[in-house]
């Protein structure tokens, strides 16, 4: 099996359901013949040419908007945002309208959109190159919101994404964009939305996270096993629908959950999860539920590597919650 | 270019009927046959009638909200111009442009109940009608967003080879959001085959046009974008028939997009909850009733020989009982069944779905389940 990285595997997800389904059609800011800023869509211009991959005029409520029109028609979209952090331009567009047209409408439309869009920190991009918002698209009724730490699951998920009913929201680790590798199968595969993956076998604590922060998770988790710690990594993949079984399974069996993710803390997504854990598996905990998250202050640039939550952070949520 | 579209210089309003619905001297009135000039007719008679039907029954408190078109009726029969294929993304104040499509008088009323026949499931407030039979896409509130998708719509007809146009209304006051310059600018770099009609009814809720703009009227924004704007008479309904031919006509060619600013005025207020007499002088709105549209379309088809008073009576007749029967029948129907407050939010019901509504089932029912009136 060929080894890619993530960018690669969104690539050949595109590719895949370029050539599979004529419906697909790209757009965004660059993306056309010079394939992105950050390349994932490199070479689909010169296969698919202009009818199908569009560089559009630089406004994130008309990409956002045409490719709702767009779906309308019955196209399948699936536009780019260049950096998460600018697509408060279209959230009207994503939150009011992608969102709620089915619903609005009394299930007579449907926009399957597929927003792709890097997001994330840990590339020096300051504040408006580094947001992680996903929790205001898991919050807004209508959306599916996915990050893989993969390239094998961001292949499969992007084409279970490509191939759904409804609007996503994909949400690419650019920080670990060229450094997490994989083997990645050729040809057609998907993984399904909706399913979270066990990273790490343990007994001791769960450790909750999804896209780039799994890498910093696995990291600690090398570090505080060779201290005798057991954790128990779970790589959530879908944040919208969540595999409320998966969590809830390895938190009533360790008995302890750490969340880590980078966004702000502050009703970020963690702040869900604990809440779902004490809904549900309260009296199976036997420590407080801990948050390693990025903190409540916009993201800032140089000191990103004391806001991100670090492999030392995390060890210590590992030790502090597993000695609880 | 054709007439209609020749740029105007500044405040010159295109018009083919003049206010005793004379074809003006030159004039070149589009083929319109009788049948199609008397369904007209009844078309302006109809959203006339229903409105103010539908107004006393909000002030009666059987209606929780309403949103009138008096004084703006021909804008809505724009659409005439268009194929049953073509797509129309209105705002909230064309219900003519969806009658004309074919939306029963018992869909439009059982929609501003929100009970269990509205075609959109009473997911929205009266007048947000969805109608995806007769192509006529999801009403928003919030101004402006049908319009990039809109142009979406248009490009992917384009893209997809076939010739169907889209045509978005909005009134003036939108032109002031971000939206509309977007979709205009993403329309005019990829040619899309979009009619974007302006109504320019002089007011947004209580903020007068001059508020909005600084340019002389609003067609004259399609110039930057690089594309034809017209000026039209908003409340002479052959001039916009003119317009909208043209329009369509370069949409389909592949030429592109037209802005078309019908000039008309809002005699009522923005919805059943204003009152413009706060705010406007009582005798403005009076000075427009001279230029009544659906006035005007009568004395035209007098012209024509096609007026008599009993063809009149005879639709206001039909249209009077079409309404009554309409509103007896969403009276006695409910409100949906619970369930479906969660249906329709993904193409399947997710866990996390499936397990609230479970739970608002294991509850007692609230006694008026409809928060408002």
């Amino acid at each position: 099996m060929p080894v890619c990285n993530i960018i690669q595997a969104v690539n050949d997800a595109l590719r895949i359901e370029m050539r599979r389904d004529p419906r697909v059609v790209v757009l965004g800011e660059d993306v056309g013949k010079f394939g992105g800023v950050f390349r994932a869509t490199n070479g689909l211009f010169d296969e698919f040419g202009p009818d199908r991959v569009f560089d559009t005029p630089l406004a994130e409520a008309g990409i956002i908007g045409a490719a709702i029109g767009m779906a309308l028609y019955g196209l399948r979209p699936v536009p780019e945002i260049q950096f998460a952090d600018f697509i408060y331009p279209a959230f009207d567009q994503i939150v009011n309208e992608l969102a709620k047209f089915r619903y609005r409408s009394g299930g007579q439309y449907t926009a399957p959109v597929v927003i792709r869009t890097p997001y994330g920190g840990g590339i020096r991009g300051g504040h408006y190159h580094s947001q992680s918002p996903e929790a205001y698209f898991v919050h807004t009724p209508g959306l599916k919101v996915v990050v893989p730490s993969n390239p094998y699951d961001a292949k499969g998920l992007l084409l279970s994404a490509m191939r759904g009913e409804d609007p996503v929201i994909f949400m690419e680790p650019k920080r670990v964009y060229r450094a997490a590798r994989g083997e990645v199968p050729e040809g057609d595969y998907t993984v399904p939305l909706g399913s979270a993956k066990v990273v790490r076998q343990g007994a001791q604590v769960t450790v909750l996270c999804y896209g780039a922060m799994v890498h910093t998770v696995l990291e600690a988790a090398d570090r505080v096993a060779g201290e005798g710690f057991d954790p128990e990594i779970v790589d959530l993949r879908t944040l919208l629908p969540l595999d409320t079984e998966a969590v809830l399974a390895s938190v009533k069996k360790t008995g302890r959950a750490v969340i880590v993710h980078e966004a702000p803390k502050t009703c970020g997504y963690g702040a869900e999860l604990s809440a779902l854990i004490a809904e549900k598996a309260l009296l199976h905990l036997e420590a407080p539920i801990a948050r390693v998250t990025g903190f409540d202050t916009p993201f800032p640039y140089s000191l990103e590597n004391e806001y991100l939550p670090s492999p030392e952070r995390v060890a210590k949520a590992i030790r502090d919650t597993a000695t609880f | 270019m054709l007439a209609s579209a020749r740029p105007q210089p500044d405040d010159s309003v295109f018009s083919l009927l003049d206010d005793d619905g004379r074809v003006v001297p030159g004039g070149r009135a589009p083929a319109l046959s009788d049948a199609d000039a008397l369904r007209l007719f009844r078309g302006l008679l109809q959203v006339r009638l229903v409105d103010e039907r539908m107004m006393r029954l909000q002030r009666q408190g059987r209606l929780g909200f309403y949103m009138l078109s008096m004084g703006e009726e021909a804008t809505h029969f724009a659409v005439h111009a268009l194929r049953p294929t073509d797509w129309v993304f209105p705002s909230y104040r064309e219900p003519g442009a969806a009658f004309h499509r074919g939306y029963s008088l018992k869909d439009f009323v059982n929609q501003l109940f929100g009970n269990a026949e509205d075609p959109a499931k009473g997911r929205q407030m009266p007048v947000h009608h969805s109608a995806r039979w007769l192509n006529l896409v999801s009403i928003s509130s919030p101004v402006g967003t049908q319009i990039p998708q809109a142009v979406g719509m248009a490009w992917a007809a384009r893209i997809s080879k076939r010739d169907d146009v889209a045509v978005t209304y909005f009134g003036e006051g939108t032109s002031s959001t971000g939206e509309f310059h977007v979709g205009m600018n993403f329309a005019g770099v990829y040619k899309a085959p979009v009619i974007f009609i302006c109504r320019n009814n002089g007011w947004a809720i209580s903020t007068g046009k001059e508020r909005q703009t600084a340019s002389q009227g609003f067609a004259v924004k399609a110039q930057a974008y690089g594309f034809p704007g017209v000026r039209v008479d908003g409340n002479d309904l052959l001039a916009i028939l003119a317009v909208m031919e043209d329009a369509v006509a370069r949409a389909r060619a592949g030429e592109g997009p037209t802005l078309i600013e019908a000039v008309t005025y809002r005699r009522g207020g923005h919805s059943s909850s204003d009152d413009p007499n706060v705010y406007r002088d009582p005798n403005e709105p009076k000075e427009w009733e001279r230029r009544d549209p659906i006035e005007r379309w009568k004395k035209y088809l007098v012209g024509r020989g096609l007026y008599s008073e009993a063809v009149e009576q005879q639709y206001r007749k039909e249209i009077g009982e079409e309404i009554a029967a309409a509103l007896a029948h969403a009276e006695q129907v409910g409100p949906p069944a619970v369930e479906t407050l969660f249906h329709d939010v993904f193409a399947e019901i997710p866990p996390h779905l499936e397990e609230q509504k479970e739970y608002l089932l294991s509850l007692p029912r609230p006694t008026n389940p409809h928060g408002g009136h």
